[in-house]
C-alpha cells in the first residue's frame, strides 16, 4: 500500500544525505539531495570517497554524524541516535565483485533475498527478473560455472529481486572487460526503464555515466561539488577538473530526425543543428543522448568545402581555457548547445580565436561510437546489429 | 580368529563411545573460541589463545592430573558438581570423554578457525543487504561454507580421543568396562606375560579403526566440496 502512495507522489521519492566522516587521510563530507528516480551518478576519481558514501548509504558505513533520508525515511541520524541495521534498510547493493554465494546455485542466489521480502511487498517477482536480466539457462548452475558477465546479471537479478527501495551500484562493470562491459549496459538500462528502479551508480566512467545516468553527483577529495544534470555538469568549465581531461566532452541532447538508409548514416537534431552519425536502428523522433569528446572536435573559421567531415556545426565561442599546455580546450555555443573541442594552442593563436568569435565545429561522423550514445526513454535496442 | 574377544569388542565400543561424546561436547565450544579468536580483538585474547594450546603442548599425564585436582571430589569444581548434581567425573567413561576432549580440542578449534579465516567476509555483508540478520547471515552463508572445515576438525578431534592415554590414565584410570579404551586395553595387555598376542590383534584394530574413521571423512569432504564448487 505505500509503495502505491510513493508511486503517486513522485515528489515525495527524494535521497537527502549530509554526512561526515573521517576516513584515513581524508575527510569525507558529503551533503546533497537528489531524486530518487533515474540514475543518480556519483563519480569521482579513485580516492575521492565514492565507495565510502555508498558504504554509509547501505549502511556498511557509519557516518560520525550527520543524516540520511530516503523517501522522507530516516535511514541514519546522528543527532536523533537512528542506524537503521543494513538488513532493514531495504536498498539493493550491487557489488563490483558480484559477491555471489558459492555454495548456493543461481536460483538459490535470487531467492536469497526474494524470500525474506514480506509476502505483500513482493511487487519484483522470480519470473520477470529471470525474463530482464535474460539467466533462464543459469538458474540451475553453481556461480563458479559462470562468466564474468553472467555472474554481474545473477547479482543484478539477485538484488532487483529483494526488492528494494533503491539500487545501489559501486562500479559494477569495473571488474569486466569492454565486450563484458557493452553486455551488462543494455541490462541496467533496462533496470532503469522497465522496472523504473530508481539506482545510485558509483563510477569513474564519464562513458558509462553519459550512457547510463540522469544525475550526476561530482565528488572530490570526499566533498560533494556540484549536483545537476549530466548535460549541465559536463559543459561548465569551472567542473572540468574534475569531469575529467582525457575524457573531456560535452553531451548534447538529440533526437532521430532522418535516416539514409544509402549511406547507413542517421542523422540527429539537436539546439544547435544536425549530427549525422552512424546508422542507429531507432524510430524518427526518438530521443538520444550523444557525447562528443573534445578531441574529436576541431575547428575553422569559415565552411570548408571539399571535406570528409560531414558534421559542420555553426558556433560561438564561449570561452577559452587556460592556454597551459600545448592544448587548449574551446567552449562553443550551438544555438544553446554547449560543444567542447581541444585544438593546440599553436592553432589557436593562428586562428586567433577569443570569445565571441564565430566559427565552425568539424566532427568526424565516426568519432561517434556506440560508447558515446545513451538512450533516453523506454525504445527496444537502437543499434543496428552489425555495429 | 575374526572374532572379536569380549575384552576387545567391550574396548572398542567404549573408545567409539568416549570418542563420539568427545567430539559432540566439545564441538559448539570449539567453534564458538574459533569465531571468538578469529572475528574479534578483545584483551585477554593471547591469554585464551594460549589456554586452548596448552594440552598441545603440555606432557598428557600434566593435564590429566590438572583435571584430577580441579574435578576430583575434593576439587574445587567437582566438589560443587558432586553437592549440585551428584555427579562425579574421576574414574568414570564420562570423566575419560571429557580428557579426550580437552586434549582434542585445540586441534578442533585450529581447524574450524583456519575454515573461518578463509570465509569472504564480503559474502556476508551482501547477505546483509539482502535483508538477512546477523544470525541468518550466520546459519546460511558462513555454517555452509565452513561445515568442511568443522568436518576435519571433528575428524581430527575423534582420531585424537581414540588414541587419548595419558590424559585418561591420569583422571580416570584404568578400570574395565568403565574407563579402559582400546589403548589403556593394549597398554595393559603389554603389562600381562603372555598378553603379546592380544596385543598384536589390539594395534591392528585400532589402525582399522582409524583408517575407516579417515575414509569416511574423506567421503563426506569430498561430498562437501563438490556441493560447494558446483
Amino acid at each position: 500500500m505505500t509503495q502505491q502512495k510513493e508511486s503517486q507522489h513522485p515528489e515525495t521519492r527524494r535521497l537527502d544525505v549530509d554526512v561526515e566522516r573521517r576516513l584515513g587521510e581524508l575527510q569525507l563530507q558529503a551533503r546533497f539531495s537528489c531524486a530518487a528516480a533515474g540514475i543518480t551518478a556519483v563519480f569521482g576519481r579513485s580516492g575521492a570517497g565514492k565507495t565510502s558514501l555508498v558504504n554509509m548509504l547501505a549502511g556498511l558505513l557509519k557516518p560520525e554524524r550527520g543524516r540520511i533520508t530516503l523517501n522522507g525515511e530516516t535511514l541514519f541520524d546522528s543527532q536523533a541516535g537512528i542506524n537503521v541495521p543494513m538488513e532493514r534498510r531495504r536498498l539493493g547493493y550491487v557489488f563490483q565483485e558480484g559477491r555471489l554465494f558459492p555454495h548456493l546455485s543461481v536460483r538459490g542466489n535470487l531467492a536469497y533475498g526474494f524470500k525474506r521480502v514480506p509476502k505483500n511487498e513482493r511487487r519484483i517477482q522470480l519470473d520477470e527478473v529471470v525474463a530482464l536480466m535474460d539467466i533462464e539457462d543459469l538458474l540451475e548452475r553453481r556461480p563458479s560455472a559462470l562468466s564474468g558477465g553472467e555472474k554481474q546479471r545473477v547479482a543484478l537479478g539477485r538484488a532487483l529481486l529483494a526488492n528494494p527501495k533503491l539500487l545501489l551500484m559501486d562500479e559494477p562493470l569495473a571488474a569486466l572487460d569492454q565486450p563484458r562491459k557493452d553486455e551488462i549496459l543494455p541490462f541496467i538500462e533496462r533496470l532503469r526503464d522497465e522496472m523504473a528502479m530508481p539506482i545510485v551508480y558509483v563510477s569513474h566512467s564519464m562513458q558509462e555515466i553519459v550512457r547510463l545516468a540522469d544525475t550526476l553527483v561530482l565528488i572530490s577529495k570526499g566533498k560533494v561539488e556540484a549536483v545537476g544534470t549530466v548535460e549541465d555538469l559536463t559543459s561548465r568549465l569551472d567542473l572540468r577538473p574534475l569531469t575529467g581531461r582525457y575524457e573531456a566532452g560535452a553531451v548534447l541532447t538529440t533526437a532521430v530526425a532522418g535516416q539514409d538508409k544509402a549511406f547507413g548514416l542517421t542523422e540527429l537534431r539537436f539546439a544547435g543543428g544536425r549530427l549525422r552519425v552512424p546508422h542507429l536502428n531507432l524510430p524518427l523522433g526518438q530521443s538520444l543522448r550523444v557525447r562528443i569528446r573534445a578531441r574529436d572536435v576541431s575547428i575553422a573559421l569559415s565552411k570548408p568545402e571539399n571535406t570528409s567531415i560531414l558534421n559542420m556545426i555553426e558556433c560561438t565561442v564561449q570561452a577559452i581555457g587556460e592556454e597551459r599546455s600545448p592544448q587548449v580546450d574551446l567552449q562553443l555555443d550551438a544555438g544553446g548547445a554547449a560543444i567542447w573541442a581541444r585544438i593546440t594552442a599553436r592553432s589557436c593563436r593562428a586562428l586567433d580565436l577569443r570569445p565571441g568569435l564565430k566559427v565552425f565545429a568539424l566532427i568526424k561522423s565516426v568519432a561517434i561510437d556506440r560508447q558515446s550514445l545513451g538512450r533516453r526513454d523506454r525504445a527496444e535496442r537502437f543499434l543496428a546489429e552489425d555495429q | 580368529m575374526l572374532e572379536l574377544t569380549p575384552l576387545e569388542s567391550e574396548a572398542i565400543r567404549l573408545s567409539l563411545r568416549v570418542a563420539f561424546w568427545a567430539v559432540l561436547v566439545s564441538l559448539p565450544f570449539g567453534l564458538a573460541v574459533a569465531w571468538l579468536l578469529q572475528r574479534y580483538e578483545f584483551y585477554g585474547k593471547t591469554l585464551l589463545n594460549g589456554l586452548v594450546h596448552l594440552p598441545l603442548v603440555l606432557p598428557p599425564v600434566v593435564v590429566g592430573y590438572l583435571l584430577l585436582v580441579l574435578l576430583g571430589r575434593r576439587g574445587p569444581l567437582g566438589s560443587w558438581l558432586y553437592e549440585t548434581f551428584g555427579f562425579t567425573l574421576p574414574f568414570t567413561w564420562e570423566g575419560a570423554a571429557l580428557a579426550a576432549a580437552v586434549m582434542a580440542f585445540p586441534l578442533m578449534v585450529r581447524a574450524i578457525r583456519l575454515s573461518i579465516e578463509s570465509v569472504d567476509q564480503n559474502l556476508e555483508t551482501a547477505g546483509r543487504t539482502l535483508g538477512a540478520s546477523r544470525s541468518a547471515v550466520f546459519f546460511t552463508i558462513t555454517l555452509p561454507l565452513i561445515a568442511p572445515g568443522i568436518l576435519t576438525g571433528c575428524v581430527l578431534a575423534f582420531a585424537r580421543s581414540l588414541g587419548e592415554f595419558g590424559a585418561t590414565i591420569t583422571f580416570v584410570s584404568n578400570i574395565p568396562g568403565e574407563t579402559r579404551t582400546l589403548p589403556l586395553a593394549l597398554y595393559s595387555l603389554i603389562q600381562t606375560p603372555e598378553g603379546e598376542a592380544g596385543a598384536l590383534r589390539l594395534a591392528l584394530l585400532s589402525v582399522l579403526l582409524s583408517l575407516a574413521a579417515l575414509g569416511a571423512s574423506e567421503l563426506i569432504a569430498r561430498r562437501l566440496r563438490s556441493r560447494l564448487a558446483g
